[in-house]
């Protein structure tokens, strides 16, 4: 259970948001000539790490807006909240912040 | 290794149950195994079992980093059924329930299954539509499956609420009467056993920190307990496949979540079958010690934390409340989460990887207990013959490429 820092509205519980899944994904930019090994990567293929995850979410019994969130997904502990199109949080190169941390 | 009868129980109570020998050894790791099992819960030990009962590998060992059965085995809800949709699912987890049949026998040890029937409630009239194509898909596969409908089913399961002017009333039923409940340790025991009198080493507290591969060939695993050399390896992790995949240097089409569980405090016997609903995300059975044991949702976030969060056992509660007022003052003992490995088409992956000599079985998702033997069955055959059982064949890693999922969620139950 976590309490999450919206950018936009504040630290929320957890139950007003729903995650998105891994960020950063790209698709590939030509899918015509994609093959099939690599258009499975992109849809099916996923880090799944026991570690750091950048996710997505959405505050979507609030403002229903899309933001980025790094968390430990062994702890729970929210690492950083960032908005889209920001490059993905680096765990090495930022200080971990305790706004947002898990409850 | 002694055979269990009622004479051995006697004389061992004679002498006050201090006589009993251990039911599996504890060796040492040898150097070199012609086939390594890394994990050794139900799945693990059953595929060590049947590779040295049916193909004659012995020299066969079952790494493990905790102890055996600790993990997802320990952790489930301990359903059994094999009601799937698809012929690919329904050949899988009805090979596994035929070995169900047989097993206590099998192995000479009581898994206590209870074959007490297994309830899909629907809740209206599409999910009525819904679970009657499954039968009928069920029947043509050969597996027993009947409709029962409102008065039928409250006849059967009368602590069920029949109100119809709640928010889920129930409307129907699907019952597999030869599905039911089995007890989890004892899979895991009655395996090691097994596995064990026939020569397999099983090796506890032994946990597998990277392969060995040559020229894309595996040549053995990196161990807390030093190097092991192994013709083969396959990998049965459930809640860690990524992480072992990662070692390997593979991607897979799985993410990681909880799911839940709670048990009650023990009551005396009021509910003989499994009722499942998928509409409310729960379900519920009794335990022969009396307890009521409740599955609850998965957490719908990549986690490795083996709790989960409360927003789900509280949804999951207020579902077993409408659904059976007569519980709402039960006090809950104990509540956990086993970490599952959730596959995008809700299907295991049991197959040859790209590295040679590397298997996988994972992605068991909500629901790999139930095949517990059938999985360790078909695995041990992969293994040892180096291409799959015609059962698992459906279940490879490149079905992501081609597109032949096997797209399980009505049947898996948990939606996730």
């Amino acid at each position: 259970m976590m309490q999450i820092t919206c950018p936009w509205c504040g630290p929320r519980d957890q139950r007003e948001f729903r995650c998105g899944g891994e960020a950063h994904i790209k698709r590939p930019a030509d899918p015509a000539s994609t093959d099939e090994a690599a258009w499975a990567d992109y849809v099916f293929m996923r880090t799944n790490p026991k570690g750091t995850h950048r996710e997505l979410w959405n505050h979507v019994h609030g403002c229903r807006r899309w933001f980025n969130m790094a968390r430990d997904t062994v702890s729970d502990r929210i690492l950083a909240v960032y908005a889209i199109g920001e490059p993905p949080f680096d765990p090495d190169a930022a200080p971990a912040t305790s706004e947002g941390a898990a409850q | 290794m002694p055979k269990y009868s009622i004479f051995t129980l006697a004389r061992n109570a004679l002498t006050g149950h201090e006589r009993w020998t251990e039911a599996w050894r504890s060796p040492p790791p040898k150097d070199h195994y012609d086939v390594v099992i890394v994990g050794g819960g139900g799945h693990g030990l059953a595929t060590a079992y049947y590779l040295a009962k049916e193909h004659g590998v012995r020299n066969v060992a079952v790494l493990e980093k905790g102890w055996i059965g600790g993990g997802n085995t320990g952790r489930n809800t301990t359903i059994v059924r094999s009601n799937y949709l698809y012929d690919e699912s329904g050949a899988l987890y009805e090979h596994s329930l035929k070995l169900w049949e047989g097993l206590t026998r099998e192995l000479n040890f009581n898994v206590m299954f209870s074959q007490r029937g297994v309830m899909n409630l629907a809740h209206d009239h599409h999910e009525a539509r819904d679970l009657k194509r499954r039968i009928h898909a069920n029947r043509l596969n050969g597996i027993d499956a009947e409709w029962l409908d409102r008065d039928a089913v409250l006849k059967f399961c009368p602590v069920l609420n029949g109100d119809p002017n709640i928010r889920y009333p129930v409307y129907g039923a699907t019952l597999q009467r030869r599905g039911g409940t089995a007890r989890h340790d004892a899979v895991a025991w009655g395996y090691a056993r097994g596995a064990d009198a026939l020569g397999v080493d099983i090796i506890q507290n032994c946990e597998v920190t990277g392969f060995d591969i040559d020229r894309g060939r595996i040549a053995g695993v990196q161990t807390s307990r030093g190097a092991i050399k192994a013709r083969k390896v396959g990998v049965v992790v459930a809640g860690n496949a990524g992480v072992l995949a990662k070692m390997a240097g593979l991607r897979l089409p799985i993410e990681t979540h909880p799911l839940q569980a709670l048990v009650s405090e023990p009551l005396k016997p009021v509910m003989h079958t499994v009722v499942m609903s998928n509409a409310v995300h729960a379900y519920c059975s009794q335990s022969d010690k009396g307890e009521l044991v409740i599955g609850a949702g998965a957490d719908l976030y990549v986690s490795y934390a083996q709790r989960g969060g409360f927003d789900v056992i509280e949804e999951t509660l207020t579902a077993i409340v409408e659904m059976f007022p007569i519980f709402s003052r039960v006090n809950m003992m104990r509540q956990w989460a086993g970490i599952v490995d959730i596959c995008p088409d809700a299907s295991p992956i049991i197959a040859k990887m790209p590295v040679a000599g590397l298997y996988f079985n994972c992605g068991w998702g909500t629901g790999g207990f139930k095949a517990t033997p059938g999985s360790g069955h078909v695995f041990a055959h992969t293994i040892a013959n180096d291409q799959p059982h015609p059962i698992n064949a459906p279940f490879t890693l490149e079905r992501f490429a081609s597109g032949a999922l096997v797209a399980e969620h009505g049947a898996a139950a948990v939606a996730h």
